[in-house]
């Protein structure tokens, strides 16, 4: 890795704690050379009330995804991108957004799609560097346009397809969204944007664990301590599980694929980012209604 | 496109103004717009009981209108500050439709939010945000006239 890692104790207990780093530790290495922060929040204007000294954006969707189809950019427009950000394969990157780094995982799961190797989050994320008091600027970085290579998107390891829940069903199955949106109750979270899904409920035998019950109230991720206990006490996962998460669009689901790979060491965990707003308006895909998680249904012809 | 001649005088200006910029300046226009967002009156802000509850961690967004007995609209919202691109599209609807009559509220089309320019730079999925502001917006326009 380019940059140590943050060795501090309060990651010990995480699975990899090289995917972390705290607040302290960035602000003694802001500018270091090889190391790159990146912002990705929720709102597309963040950034530009005030970001990290230095940090470039990256925007999930006006970035992230192909402006055309429903997936990702490719490896070329990929490369283009994090050239542009002055980012090449060897940069440690560190990523941090709103809403307990919500849409950072979701960056950083994208990153790790193409296989970048050494990206971090900044625990706690813009909630934890405000409430400390520390520096945010508006003075956007120009960095030097860097040589990123062309790499293969890895649609296999990590992202799962509905063809792929569909053979999945019995293995064990995190639907992070709301309660009522498991339910059936709406299709959508509490006052988002509706995305559009035809039929309300959840996949048949997921389990409704909701993604924010793995960030404390500082934006920081739990204890490793309480992540176990909400993982493999409360939701019953065990070693060598094959895990899928969703929600609606696959952001949500990336906090907790990334609190399940990264922080409980989960070897296979994939994200299904089609999620709900493709499962909901899918013909003939089985739907539970209510809170009981469902039974495994039968294969259909 | 006659609906455009239809628009109200200031929103039509709100638009014109966004449409004659690059897609980079818009974004920083939306951003002086969210800048712009007033204060509640403080006869709102001792009143939670108006607020709507948001569950999960989205930045809550209230809208309140008024409508006075010459039938002239006003518009209030808060948004926090750290959704400014919420609080721009609370803002431009502030100012785009306070002052205007019910009826010329009620006509405004509801893909106003789609003819700015915006949906490139802010992307389609975050301009419904300002869909429903609108929607909202024009759904207590109806209720406080109905009476």
């Amino acid at each position: 890795m380019a940059i140590e890692v943050d060795s501090s104790e309060q990651f010990a207990g995480y699975a990899h704690p090289e995917r972390l780093v705290s607040t302290d530790w960035l602000q003694d290495r802001l500018g270091a050379p090889g190391l790159v922060v990146v912002e990705s929040d929720e709102d597309v204007l963040l950034y530009e009330v005030g970001h990290i000294p230095g940090a470039v954006k990256i925007d999930w969707h006006t970035d992230l995804n192909d402006r055309v189809e429903r997936d990702y950019i490719d490896g070329e427009a990929f490369a283009r991108l994090l050239g542009a950000r002055g980012i090449s394969r060897d940069t440690t990157v560190v990523i941090y957004g709103d809403k307990s780094n919500w849409w950072a995982a979701y960056a950083l799961w994208v990153f790790t799609l193409f296989g970048h190797p050494d990206v971090r989050l900044l625990d706690g994320g813009r909630a934890k560097w405000s409430a400390e008091g520390r520096e945010y600027t508006t003075e956007r970085p120009t960095p030097a346009v860097a040589e990123y290579p062309v790499v293969e998107r890895d649609d296999e390891s990590i992202r799962a397809f509905k063809d792929d829940v569909l053979a999945h069903l019995g293995n064990p199955l995190i639907d992070v969204r709301s309660p009522e949106e498991f339910s059936g109750e709406r299709t959508t979270a509490p006052a988002y944007p509706d995305e559009g899904a035809l039929r309300a409920g959840h996949i048949p035998s997921a389990l409704n664990v909701p993604w924010g019950r793995a960030a404390a109230d500082d934006g920081t991720f739990r204890s490793p301590r309480e992540l176990e206990e909400l993982y493999r006490g409360e939701a019953g996962l065990a070693e060598g599980d094959e895990v899928i998460t969703y929600c609606r669009i696959g952001e949500r689901s990336a906090h907790t694929w990334f609190v399940l790979t990264h922080l409980l060491g989960f070897e296979n965990v994939r994200n299904y980012d089609g999620s709900w707003t493709e499962w909901g308006s899918a013909v003939r895909v089985p739907i539970v209604r209510g809170s009981d998680q469902g039974e495994v249904p039968a294969r259909r012809g | 496109m006659g609906r455009m001649t239809t628009l109200p005088a200031p929103l039509a200006q709100i638009r014109d103004d966004f449409l004659e910029l690059d897609q980079p300046d818009r974004l920083v226009l939306l951003l002086e717009f969210s800048g712009e967002l007033p204060e509640l009156p403080a006869r709102f802000t001792g009143h939670p009981d108006l607020l709507e509850r948001v569950e999960e961690c989205q930045a809550p967004v209230f809208i309140f209108v008024e409508v006075d007995e010459a039938g002239t609209v006003f518009l209030h919202a808060t948004a926090p500050e750290e959704a400014p691109t919420t609080r721009g599209f609370a803002s431009i609807l502030v100012q785009g439709l306070s002052g205007l009559t019910a009826e010329e509220v009620l006509a405004v089309p509801d893909d106003f939010p789609q003819t700015i320019g915006l949906t490139d730079a802010v992307s389609p999925l975050r301009m419904r945000g300002m869909n429903a502001l609108l929607a909202r917006s024009k759904r207590q326009v109806r209720a406080k006239t109905a009476a």
